[in-house]
């Protein structure tokens, strides 16, 4: 089966984040991962290609040159190859969807795309679904798990306190992984190597026929939200420090 | 003046609280409102919707969630009444639904907003972990915005006559993507992303059978019960129960967190909450920084000692 499993790179989550110019952040000194989600879907990827003979798994992202070092992660893990949608633009959901599957489309024999749930920088949570809809195939979200049965696909997905669906889909399709599919692997010193030696295909966002002008949502501003100032500790013995806490709850912070 | 539309959301018959909320944002600029309910029998809601122009009520046989279905029904509906701007709540089903009736209705979508201006577009939402707030304006065709929950402050009813009811039909097509069957959790657990009051547990928990202190306050509170990561990975707690940068975002009114250290990836899911309260035995835990009020202590001696506090003032 041809995999395909799409990235995105996002700073990393211990990082501090500063506006730049109102628009953009400063990148300076930030380190940058793959989206934390994407990494569920990295590990699912590889597992369905152990399990399938004759598979590959294609990593893809779109971003600027910085975002090699995401699919270098991805193909140490043990992806097969890996695209690199070369973008500077900042594109809205449903173009980024479109410049990717632009790529996956040029293969006739596309079989199951892997992504994260959603990427933590700016959490559009949109881009699998919209995907799927370029393509035309199903798509399932909040994936914990994923099985081949027979010629389809079923997942259990999360719903609200902790209840699931299961859904079926037939292939191709699009999945989109959460916290608890799996537990991804590290890359081994030789799939570190091994990765060095793969060459990253690179596609201009002008193939992909994609142009940030078409964007339909517009980032008009970023700003640093207002800091809560520092609450205080209550002191007392715990009988005591409890009978204020409840009092302040009550009367100061009217909570309750 | 533009066509506001709203999804909703019912659960097992229920209104889901955040509706109100989504009310309370449509009702204000002077917008035709439409609210769409998936039902069967639309007046037990009726009297919740005052105040908008029309109720549109979409029947079938088959009114259960399947996602390509409310999609396909929704786009048509935005078709059909010509709505502009369409909004919902950013709930687990709404994280699944908006997507696709985004794609459908060839809209922008902008998710998880703490406010929007139906009018000119604009919406603001966190990003970068809530580091950042971002603010986007949806230029071109249709906008779809959905709200997180517990964000706006829900206003009372106006007094007034019911809206009109218009009816829709249910797309009857084949879903591409199938839900064949729904697995409960087996316990009534309170929704976290809704709930006004929520009780957290880190690794100080240090067992499962520990988190039993915590529910016996989150029973007097009727409160939500979550965890932090470090309480999830160490086996202490479900994953569904998980606040935090790969967890649940939450937004309560009252947030307690008992042995949570309050590392970055566990602020970020709870930061916006009302009122912080840390019990933590450890004076330097960061969590002190983050909370308003604070107590330093075991949390298995304060835990108890607050439930029986709380149970004497609530009667």
């Amino acid at each position: 089966m041809n995999i395909y499993v799409c990235i995105k790179q996002v700073p990393d989550t211990e990082a501090t984040i500063l506006v730049k110019d109102g628009r953009s952040i400063n990148e300076a000194n930030v380190k940058w991962i793959v989206s934390p989600y994407d990494e569920y879907a990295i590990e699912e990827a590889l597992k369905l290609k152990e399990k399938v003979p004759g598979s590959t798994v294609t990593a893809m992202c779109l971003g600027p040159e910085r975002v090699h070092s995401a699919l270098r992660t991805a193909l140490a893990m043990g992806a097969d190859t890996a695209v690199h949608v070369e973008c500077t633009a900042s594109l809205d959901p449903s173009n980024t969807a479109r410049a990717l599957a632009h790529v996956i489309r040029a293969d006739k024999d596309f079989g199951i795309i892997f992504l994260g749930k959603q990427a933590i920088d700016d959490d559009a949570h949109q881009l699998h679904i919209r995907l799927a809809d370029e393509l035309g195939v199903p798509v399932a979200t909040n994936v914990l798990a994923f099985a081949l049965d027979g010629g389809k696909v079923r997942v259990e997905r999360e719903i609200d306190e902790g209840a699931r669906e299961v859904i079926e889909m037939a292939i191709p399709c699009a999945v989109a992984a959460a916290k608890g599919l799996n537990t991804p692997r590290y890359a081994s010193m030789m799939g570190i190597m091994k990765a060095k030696k793969i060459e990253i295909k690179k596609i201009t966002l002008a193939e992909t026929g994609v142009e940030e002008a078409r964007n339909q949502v517009r980032l008009l501003k970023l700003s640093a939200p207002a800091e809560k100032p520092q609450g205080r500790t209550i002191p007392g013995e715990p009988a005591a420090a409890v009978q204020e806490l409840v009092r302040l709850l009550r009367e100061e912070a009217k909570v309750l | 003046m533009a066509n506001i539309g709203l999804y909703i959301e019912l659960k097992d018959g229920g209104f889901k609280k955040s509706n109100r909320e989504l009310l309370t944002l449509a009702r204000k600029g002077g917008h035709r409102v439409h609210a769409v309910l998936f039902c069967q029998d639309v007046k037990p809601y009726l009297p919740e919707l005052k105040g908008i122009q029309t109720v549109i009520q979409v029947k079938g046989a088959d009114l259960s969630y399947q996602p390509d279905r409310y999609a396909r029904t929704l786009a048509a509906v935005i078709e059909e009444f010509k709505l502009d701007v369409f909004c919902g709540i950013y709930s687990a089903q709404g994280k699944d639904l908006f997507p696709r009736l985004a794609a459908k209705a060839r809209a922008g979508l902008v998710n998880d907003c703490l406010s929007v201006d139906l009018g000119t577009r604009k919406a603001v939402k966190p990003v970068y972990s809530g580091k950042l707030l971002a603010e986007y304006q949806v230029e071109g065709g249709k906008a779809i915005f959905t709200v997180r929950p517990n964000v706006i402050v829900v206003e009372p009813l106006p007094a007034g006559d019911d809206p009109d009811v218009k009816g829709a039909a249910m797309d009857g097509s084949e879903p591409l993507t199938r839900i064949v069957d729904i697995i409960k959790s087996g316990s009534s657990k309170v929704d976290l992303t809704e709930a006004d009051i929520i009780v957290s547990g880190g690794r100080a928990m240090k067992a499962k059978e520990n988190f039993a202190v915590l529910e016996d306050l989150a029973r007097v509170l009727h409160a939500g019960v979550g965890a932090s990561r470090a309480a999830v990975d160490a086996g202490f707690a479900t994953s569904d129960m998980q606040v935090g940068q790969t967890g649940k975002v939450v937004n309560p009114k009252l947030y307690i967190a008992c042995g949570i250290s309050g590392a970055i990836q566990h602020f970020v899911g709870m930061k916006t909450s009302k009122v912080i309260v840390a019990i933590n035995k450890d004076p330097e835990a960061p969590i002190f920084k983050k909370a308003d009020y604070g107590i330093v202590g075991d949390l298995f001696a304060v835990v108890p000692l607050l439930k029986q506090e709380m149970q004497k003032m609530l009667g």
